[in-house]
Order: structure tokens, then C-alpha cells, then sequence
């Protein structure tokens, strides 16, 4: 990996970040009613509203506003929460770290699985293995998350049976079999979705490159068929399916609002729905700040596992 | 056409295709109960010759339902992706065509628009606007316009420097010309069939916003709405939330199929 070409993807994220923020900005300073008609309530005086307008600034020209904003940001405090009067930073904090141990078990349970079922489907093209797999991806792509979390909670969390919780949140220092228990259905529905592209993809690579010169030669020269797999074909379809992963960070980031709403995962994405609900505009700022942080180092993390596997990258 | 009814993807999803346009435009016409009569003697049961696919929580006849319900959710997505297609696509064009500085300044703004995961693009601009069916509308085309704009601009690049266009430059022919008789018509491929594609997305963040109460507004009887509102008894009549959310899936999953045997059709390479 070269480091100039580490560093100009850095800056291009860099860039993307500032206009995302000035975008955050910008969506909610122009949501009708301010934070001071917020904390005042509807019926306030003018002179009182004027007051705490300019306590809290509000009465400055917008890139006065933006920079005293982004210069708190940069420094860990995001304000303070209109409804919950707690400081953003640590509220945030919190459904951050919730939010991230949901979608990384997420992704690393579709990992596990996805690779295998598309080198399967790819090893075994045209059967009944290789139907199977697609139709399911099919009906993956097509279903919605509220709908793949209605569905598993008919199925698995009905009160009569009750083979897993409907919903909730345990601390997984506190009690890590619990934890896990009520990860499982809101982690199948997020992966479900990234399951299906990604054995897609992994399928679709991997049986061009089954299909290509060098691996005929490998088989020529009596490589047994494991090692051909293992050490020919697959390292040099996986780039595709990294860039496919990295792209579906954008979905799961999106997934996880709608599945911890459902599900009753105390995470970024049900604290977003709340501040949206109740016009928390400091918690919408910070939330989404962080989800297209998130986004984007995601993606850098990609290109950079996607230039050591794939070393033509680099000097692209 | 009889590339994409040969493979198997394409007829399955051409059949559903077809199925669904025609639930969307006769739906409301052909329901055997009023979408929204009540029936107490017969709540939350189960399929029947009476209720073929069961009745909710106030003995609404879940059929009717769904029939009456197909329009507000198909023809949403349609609506949005048409808006975002569009209004992207201009976008797209004008960025490729003008080239230099005024496509990297159009260029960076969508790559901005782009950093923010879909559906949290998505509900921040339908709080912008307030919830309902036209606000949500407007909401996914805003979100479809950066991708959009990105393929349309990447189409007519590539069609730029072919001969034909630079043959229609040296006979003298004006910007406008170029761009409407040579450049688009080749261009209009890709966009056409990542449309397709973006038809299923637009239905299925329709459906997540009326899910949320964000969308289509009770009596309607949009898919999404329909899921929301019968949760509460999924576990004694699971029927009343499996309908709506796999006619979601169904639709989703045709016009996805059809998408995709349409890209196959257009471009032999990629097909398998």
C-alpha cells in the first residue's frame, strides 16, 4: 500500500465529511421552529424567545452558527439534548456503541456464511445447490426489514412458544447469554439483506475466475482442486465482494433504524427516530454526523483491504 | 423482449411484473368486500372461502385490502423513482455534457449527497417536509437524484467520444442537437434499466415509511401501513401482517427479476 495513495483517499473522505456536515447543517437549521422555541414551548413571549435566541446564539448570521457548531463537534461536545437535557455527546455515546456491536455481529455472521454459500453456488453452478442459493438472495433483496423482522417475530417470538425474545436490550458485561439472545433476530434481519449480495457477488466473481487462464493452468499442472480454490480463485474474487460489503454498510446503517425501532435496541438508529419525532435537533445533528462518519470510514477501511487484495488498485 | 422472456429469471419476473400492473390499475375495482367494512362476527380469522386470505383485527376482509392498497404503494414507487430518475438524469447529462469545472462542482455535491446512508437521507427530508404520501414521495426522488445523476453523467461520457458524435460535431450541428438526437438516445440504456431496478427500492423505503407513520396516512391502505397497523395482533392472526409484507416482497422481487434480465438483454457481457 502506498502511502500517497492512502492519503489522497483521507483527504477525498475528508472533503465528503465537510460538505455532509455543512448538508446536517443545513436540513436542520432550515426544519421549521428553532431550539428556542423548542425549549419555550409554543406559548413563550417574543422577548423571552429573543433572549434565549441569543443566549444560545441563534440570532447569528448561519456561518457563525456552522463554525461554532463544527469547532464544538471537533472538540467532543455536540450541545445539549432539547428533551432529554443530558449532554448529545454522551447519550450518543452510548446508542453508538449498542448500535455498533448489533451491526457487527451482523456483518461478521453474513460474512461467515455468505463466502462459503456463494463459492458453493459458484463450484456447483446450474444445480439445485446453485437455484437454491440464488432464489434465496432473490427473496432476500426483495424484503423489506420490517417486514423479515414481522415475519421472524411471528415465527420465533410468539408468546405461547417464546423461543426468543420480541425485543430489548441486555448489557453484555452484565449478562453475555442474555446479549446474545436478543441479538439473534434483529442481526438475522439486518444480514438477511446483505446476505444475499454478498453471495451473489462472491458467486459471480468466483465462476469468471474459475473460468480464466491462470487457474486452467493451475489445474494443468496438477494442483489439487482444494488448493486451486483456495490459493488461485477465491483471493482474486474477493475484492469485488469487499466493495460489495463496503457499499452494503450504507444499507445496514439504514437497517439498523428501522430494526432497532422494531426490536427495541437502545442504538443510534431508535434514538434518531426519537429526535426526529421530537424535534431534538442537536441528537438529529449528532446521529447522523456519526452514521456518515461511520459510512465513510467504512468505505476507506474498504478500499484499503480492497487495494491489498487486489494490488492493481493502487496505481489506478 | 424474447431475450428477456428466454432466461428464467426474466419470465418469472416478467409473470410478476404483469401480475402486479394489473392488481395496481383494476385492484379497487375487482375487491370482493369494501376495503373498509367492518365485520365483527368475523375478526383476525384465518384463510376461508368466505375471506380467502383471512380478515384483521376489525373483520375487514384482508383481500380487499390488499386489492384497494396496490395503487398507493406501486404507484409510489413508480412516482418517486420517475421524479428521481428524471430530475437526476438532467442533472446527470448536463454535468457530462458541460464537462470541466461545472462537472467536478456537480460532482463533489452528489458525492456529499452519497455519504449518508439511503433511508437516513430519506427521513431526515420527510421530517424536513412532515409525513404523508406526497412529502414521502418527494423524499425518496430526492435521495434517487445523486445516484442517478452519477449513471445518466458516467452513460453519456462514455458516449461522448464515439465517432458518431464527433462526426455530428463536425458537420456543424448546434450543442442541443448533439445532445437530444445522438447522445441521449444511446445513453437512455443504463439509465432505463437501473430505474427498473430502483422501482423495487422506491416501493420497499415506501413501504418502511408508511411502516414508521411517516408515509400514507390511516384509512389508507398502503402495504406498508397495513403491516404497522395489524403488529399489535400478529401472534393470533400472523395472516394480517404476512400479507401485506409479502405482496411487498412480491412486487419488489418482480420488478428487481425484470430489472435485471433487462441489464442482461442490453449488455450480452454481463449475462451468464
Amino acid at each position: 500500500m502506498s502511502l500517497a495513495y492512502f492519503l489522497r483517499r483521507l483527504g477525498a473522505v475528508l472533503v465528503v465529511l465537510c460538505i455532509v456536515s455543512i448538508a446536517v447543517f443545513a436540513i436542520t437549521t432550515i426544519l421549521p421552529g428553532n431550539a428556542a422555541l423548542m425549549i419555550l414551548g409554543e406559548n413563550a413571549s417574543a422577548e423571552n424567545l429573543a433572549a434565549l435566541e441569543r443566549q444560545l446564539g441563534l440570532d447569528r448570521p448561519l456561518p457563525v452558527q456552522y463554525l461554532h457548531w463544527v469547532s464544538g463537534v471537533l472538540h467532543g461536545d455536540f450541545g445539549t439534548s432539547l428533551r432529554l437535557q443530558l449532554p448529545v455527546a454522551q447519550v450518543v455515546g452510548e446508542a453508538f456503541w449498542n448500535s455498533m456491536s448489533l451491526a457487527l455481529i451482523a456483518l461478521v455472521g453474513v460474512t461467515l456464511i455468505a463466502i462459503p454459500l456463494g463459492t458453493l453456488a459458484a463450484l456447483r453452478r446450474g444445480t439445485a445447490w446453485d437455484l437454491g442459493i440464488g432464489l434465496i438472495s432473490y427473496v432476500g433483496t426483495a424484503l423489506p426489514e420490517f417486514v423479515t423482522a414481522t415475519l421472524l417475530l411471528v415465527f420465533f417470538a410468539d408468546p405461547v412458544r417464546q423461543l426468543l425474545p420480541a425485543g430489548g436490550f441486555v448489557s453484555p458485561v452484565e449478562d453475555f447469554g442474555g446479549f446474545v439472545e436478543h441479538a439473534i433476530l434483529p442481526a438475522v434481519t439486518l444480514g438477511l439483506i446483505l446476505m444475499a449480495h454478498i453471495s451473489r457477488q462472491v458467486r459471480s466473481e468466483l465462476s469468471e475466475v474459475l473460468a480464466s487462464d491462470y487457474v486452467r493452468a493451475a489445474r494443468l499442472k496438477g494442483v489439487p482442486e482444494g488448493r486451486v480454490i483456495r490459493r488461485h480463485a477465491l483471493p482474486n474474487s474477493l475484492a469485488p465482494a469487499v466493495a460489495v460489503i463496503s457499499l452494503d454498510i450504507g444499507y445496514l446503517l439504514g437497517g439498523i433504524i428501522v430494526v432497532e425501532e422494531i426490536f427495541a435496541w437502545p442504538g443510534l438508529g431508535r434514538l434518531l427516530i426519537y429526535a426526529l419525532q421530537n424535534r431534538d435537533l442537536p441528537v438529529i445533528q449528532a446521529v447522523t454526523l456519526l452514521l456518515a462518519v461511520v459510512y465513510a470510514l467504512s468505505n476507506l477501511l474498504a478500499d484499503i483491504v480492497i487495494a491489498k487484495l487486489d494490488p492493481r488498485v493502487r496505481y489506478a | 423482449m424474447r431475450k428477456i422472456l428466454k432466461s428464467p429469471t426474466g419470465l418469472i419476473g416478467t409473470l410478476l411484473l404483469a401480475l402486479v400492473l394489473f392488481v395496481t390499475i383494476f385492484g379497487p375495482w375487482i375487491t370482493p368486500y369494501d376495503p373498509q367494512a367492518f365485520d365483527a362476527r368475523a375478526r383476525l380469522e384465518g384463510p376461508s372461502l368466505a375471506h380467502w386470505l383471512g380478515t384483521d383485527q376489525y373483520g375487514r376482509d384482508l383481500l380487499s385490502r390488499l386489492l384497494s392498497g396496490a395503487p398507493a404503494t406501486v404507484a409510489f414507487g413508480l412516482g418517486a423513482t420517475v421524479l428521481g430518475v428524471g430530475v437526476g438524469s438532467v442533472i446527470g447529462v448536463i454535468a457530462g455534457v458541460a464537462g470541466g469545472r461545472t462537472d467536478s462542482v456537480i460532482m463533489r455535491v452528489l458525492d456529499g449527497m452519497l455519504a449518508m446512508p439511503e433511508l437516513l437521507f430519506t427521513l431526515l427530508i420527510v421530517t424536513f417536509l412532515g409525513g404523508g404520501t406526497t412529502q414521502a414521495m418527494l423524499a425518496v426522488a430526492v435521495t434517487f437524484t445523486p445516484g442517478m445523476a452519477r449513471i445518466s453523467r458516467s452513460a453519456v461520457l462514455s458516449v461522448r467520444t464515439r465517432e458518431y458524435v464527433l462526426a455530428a460535431q463536425a458537420r456543424g450541428e448546434s450543442g442541443a442537437w448533439i445532445v437530444g438526437r445522438e447522445v441521449l438516445p444511446n445513453a437512455l440504456g443504463p439509465i432505463i434499466v437501473e430505474a427498473t431496478i430502483r422501482v423495487s427500492f422506491a416501493i420497499m423505503i415506501g413501504a418502511t415509511l408508511g411502516f414508521l407513520g411517516l408515509g400514507a396516512q390511516p384509512p389508507s391502505t398502503e402495504w406498508g401501513l397495513m403491516v404497522a397497523e395489524a403488529r399489535q395482533f400478529m401472534f393470533r392472526n400472523p395472516w394480517c401482517v404476512a400479507v401485506p409484507g409479502l405482496a411487498i416482497a412480491v412486487t419488489a422481487l418482480g420488478f428487481n427479476l425484470f430489472g435485471d434480465a433487462l441489464r442482461d438483454a442490453f449488455d450480452p457481457k454481463r449475462g451468464h
